[in-house]
């Protein structure tokens, strides 16, 4: 690969990078705004972070929406990978489809009717609303897109991996295990990654089966807004969004640490034909 | 798979801090079964301090939840499946949760102060006699326009929002009951009517109105007005109250030929199991110096009048907000339009929404 | 494997039968009720006799289409190019990252961004070109709408070239092919199942953005979602509400088959 295309390319990742930031710096800008407001920077103050230190409501809140949101991700990460691999091994091109629309109602309807059809659900069935009937929904609505992430690279391995396998001696799990879990791992990790985008984004789902004292972030956001969104806010999400990004390159970090010289330098052999390019 | 392995472990680490954080939070708040009063409100429409004050007096734990929209409100009390002791409904919904016999009838020999609200705001239309409500704040629609942009002469009336120099410069409420409404009273008529024939004239006057209209959009019209995006909006007294604070060159008026008045009401809904902490909190909401605290803090009108006593002159004296009783007389409540009238409303706004331009 | 399969598969049928089989039957029962909840047809003759129901089914076609093109274009450089930089795991984190913020506060960012006295606009009026409406207008609307969905398109094509065999590419070269067909001839019908999966991930949701609508778009457009969400909650008329749910999921359903994997051609296959 040439020295002006690679820079051509950051330059592209670069402008890709600043859009995706943009709005995200507006708002940590803002949260110092001594002007109460978003428009117009009128003095530096931390009186919003101040207030938010004491606000044990929100905190209590942000608490809750992170164990929400770690927790659905988590689970509809299993069920997901496991609905992928049963969506791959059903026989024959319709009934995949049949399944896969299946799979993709609950990603098309609007928030709305799948907040209120849960609702009414969990009503005739006598669940009563709070933290459970929440994580139900959450899990519920974020499998789909665990499903979409893996399923691409299901269909990407090499049949002929678990047939040696099985030549081996491999059980059926032990062939999940070892040869189909570790060829997916990086879509079940970035459906991880979107199914806990989907539970910390959602406020219509969430609105209509919260209850008895349980609430999340997004919520306490949408319904704030008739009175305008208080600087709190910004200040809040700044926090957090400096803790996820010290989270991510701190994983990141970790798991570069534990991965295997062998690995590396199978990358490095990857990364070496693409840039014969 | 290592790489999953370390995530996932990771994973359930963080899980379990945030479980036993949460835990500990809950119970340091002193949530037990029978002392929580639940309160289901919009959000930040009461001020924190309050909560505090009533929580040090009476040793009730508010649990304090928050919807976006009555209707959604109303969706999730029918429902069930909740325990809400108290929530402060517009009066429509009230209206159509008294129909649906949702609501528990007020106990007044449990009230006390209720002598306290103006009596212009009790046994209204919509809950005679005030079985089941009681007024929280209330307040008009009307139009708030930017003096820099245009002259306060030419923006009185409902019918000057179709004058040519508005062109592309008019932010709408995004509500079908008000802007049929306002298409109603500019004609002198009744922004509850349900006669077709006039309805159907609503419907063509307002198709001569997109040429002006910037955009229609919600709550969001504060912060576009403060900002100066546009130069008039049809927007909420409320509303237009925190916008006045926040730009000197805006101005509210509620035309005179006909608005609505709206009212937010306290209910006890049937979901309640708290009832007596339902009426320990209305009793406390109906003592002047909290229901001023309460005005002060949200910037909406107050119906105490032993609080507005206790409020700044220039807050009270203040036409914009607190009109004298010859505009109020031509302001009108939103009745409860039932089904099939809301369905027609809804329509023709939907069509007035996909022929803007 | 039958047995195996059968194991691990109920937790997921489960929530299929529970969570997406009940509830649309549900949905299909209430679209054949009336306001008063006796049995019609009635809904679906007004939809498909109303203009203005199937103008705006049409435009919200339209401008899904739109975005997810635009995103599409955006993100599959992007994709690619960050499958080839060092820490690429680490930037496709960072990707994601802002979605973790919420979208309303997003959306008011932008609003501040592109108002009349915002950022962009200070810029032109310094710049000379003088201020602009941007705020909702189409364009913004689709800008803004494109950033909320880049992410979701980044990711599986990003998954698709990280699986692609390496050593096919270098059999590419040897065969003498150059960079652009290696490009068209192995790289792009190879990621194809990332760029389909992408395109349903960002099209479907698009059919039913209503918060952006309102707050970028000012109620220019109107999407089949925002209906949904104006007969669930202000009319309170689920049956239409509903009504056009089923529209929505059977238009679901033909973008997936349209979409769908196919058997494969020769060359490169289009989604």
């Amino acid at each position: 690969m040439n020295k002006r295309k690679g820079r051509l390319a950051n330059l592209y990742l670069f402008m890709v990078f600043v859009l995706l930031y943009l709005p995200i710096f507006y708002l940590i800008f803002y949260s110092f705004n001594a002007g109460g407001n978003m428009n117009g920077f009128t003095g530096f103050t931390l009186e919003y972070y101040q207030a938010l230190a004491e606000d044990t409501r929100l905190l209590g809140i942000v608490v809750d929406t992170f164990l929400l949101a770690f927790l659905s991700a988590l689970l509809a990460t299993v069920i997901g990978t496991f609905g992928a691999m049963m969506i791959f091994y059903t026989r024959g091109r319709k009934n995949r489809n049949v399944l896969l629309s299946m799979n993709n109602i609950l990603m098309v309807s609007p928030d709305v009717i799948i907040g209120a059809s849960f609702l009414i659900f969990f009503t005739v069935l006598g669940i009563s609303l709070n933290f459970l009937s929440v994580l139900l929904s959450h899990v519920a609505f974020s499998i789909p897109i665990v499903v979409l992430m893996v399923l691409p690279r299901l269909k990407e391995m090499n049949p002929s991996l678990i047939d040696a396998a099985r030549d081996l001696g491999a059980t059926n799990w032990q062939i999940i295990y070892k040869v189909i879990i570790p060829f997916v791992t990086p879509g079940i990790i970035a459906g991880y990654f979107m199914a806990f985008t989907y539970s910390l984004d959602d406020f219509a789902v969430t609105f209509f089966v919260t209850g008895n004292g349980f609430s999340t972030l997004a919520v306490e956001i949408y319904s704030r807004a008739r009175q305008g969104i208080s600087l709190e806010i910004n200040a809040l999400s700044t926090l957090l969004f400096l803790f996820s990004m010290i989270l991510v390159i701190g994983y990141y970090f970790i798991s570069q640490g534990n991965t295997s010289k062998k690995q590396k330098s199978l990358n490095k052999s990857r990364q070496e034909a693409i840039d014969t390019l | 798979m290592r790489n999953l392995k370390v995530l996932f472990v990771g994973i359930i680490a963080i899980i379990c801090v945030l479980f036993v954080t949460s835990r500990q939070m809950r119970t340091s708040q002193g949530h037990t079964g029978d002392n929580t009063l639940t309160i289901y409100n919009w959000g930040d429409y009461i001020d924190p301090e309050l909560i505090k004050k009533f929580e040090q007096e009476t040793g009730y734990k508010v649990s304090y939840e928050t919807f976006d929209s009555n209707e959604a409100m109303f969706t999730k009390i029918q429902q069930g499946g909740t325990a809400y002791d108290l929530t402060i409904p517009s009066e429509y919904m009230i209206q159509k949760m008294m129909a649906e016999e949702m609501l528990i009838p007020l106990d007044y020999t449990k009230i006390k102060g209720i002598e306290n609200i103006d009596s212009r705001f009790m046994d209204l239309d919509f809950d005679p006699e005030n079985k089941y409500s009681i007024p929280y704040f209330w307040g008009t629609l009307g139009i708030i326009y930017n003096d820099k942009f245009v002259d306060g002469e030419n923006i009185q009336h409902w019918d000057d929002l179709w004058k040519e120099e508005l062109r592309d410069s008019v932010m709408l409420f995004d509500g079908a009951r008000e802007v049929i409404g306002l298409a109603l009273n500019s004609d002198g008529e009744s922004l509850n009517s349900k006669d077709d024939e006039l309805l159907a004239q609503a419907a063509r006057k307002l198709a001569k109105l997109p040429d002006n209209v910037k955009a229609i959009v919600a709550d969001e019209i504060k912060m576009y007005m403060i900002n100066e995006e546009a130069s008039v909006a049809v927007t909420f007294s409320g509303e237009a109250s925190e916008m006045l604070d926040n730009n000197e060159h805006l101005h509210y008026v509620i035309p005179s030929e006909g608005s609505n008045v709206w009212f937010d009401n306290i209910v006890i809904p049937k979901t309640t199991r708290n009832i007596d902490g339902a009426y320990a909190f209305i009793n406390f909401l109906l003592v002047p110096e909290n229901a001023a605290q309460n005005a002060e803090y949200i910037g909406y009108s107050t119906p105490n009048k032993e609080a507005m006593g206790l409020l700044p002159e220039e807050i009270i004296e203040d036409e914009q907000f607190y009109p004298p009783d010859e505009v109020i007389n031509h302001l009108e409540v939103y009745e409860d339009l039932g089904v099939e009238y809301i369905g027609i409303y809804n329509d023709i706004f939907l069509e007035f929404k996909m022929h803007r331009r | 494997m039958t047995k195996t399969k059968t194991m691990y598969s109920i937790p997921y049928i489960l929530w299929l039968l529970l969570f997406v089989v009940a509830p649309v039957l549900l949905i299909v029962y209430q679209s054949f009720t009336d306001i008063d909840g006796a049995f019609t047809v009635g809904n679906y003759g007004k939809y498909f006799t109303s203009s203005t129901a199937l103008r705006m089914t049409f435009n919200s076609l339209l401008y899904a289409g739109i975005i997810t093109a635009a995103v599409l274009l955006i993100s599959y450089p992007t994709a690619y190019f960050l499958s080839r930089t060092v820490h690429k795991q680490l930037w496709l984190m960072l990707i994601i990252l802002p979605t973790w913020i919420n979208l309303l506060l997003k959306a008011y960012a932008f609003i501040g961004i592109f108002s009349v006295n915002g950022t962009i606009n200070n810029f032109l009026e310094f710049a000379g070109i003088g201020r602009q409406q941007i705020l909702f207008t189409d364009t913004s609307f689709i800008f803004v709408a494109a950033y909320i969905e880049i992410p979701f398109m980044i990711l599986p094509i990003f998954n698709a070239l990280e699986e692609m065999n390496p050593s096919l590419i270098s059999a590419s070269r040897d065969l003498g092919a150059n960079t652009w067909q290696t490009f068209q001839r192995v790289i792009l019908p190879l990621s194809m199942n990332g760029v389909r999966s992408g395109v349903q991930a960002v099209f479907i949701p698009s059919l039913s953005l209503f918060m952006l609508t309102r707050l970028i778009g000012g109620n220019r457009v109107i999407t089949l979602g925002k209906a949904i969400e104006q007969h669930f909650m202000v009319t309170q008329n689920w049956g239409m509400g509903s009504t056009i749910g089923v529209i929505l999921i059977l238009s679901m359903v033909a973008i997936m088959l349209l979409t769908g994997e196919k058997k494969r051609r020769k060359g490169g296959n289009r989604a």
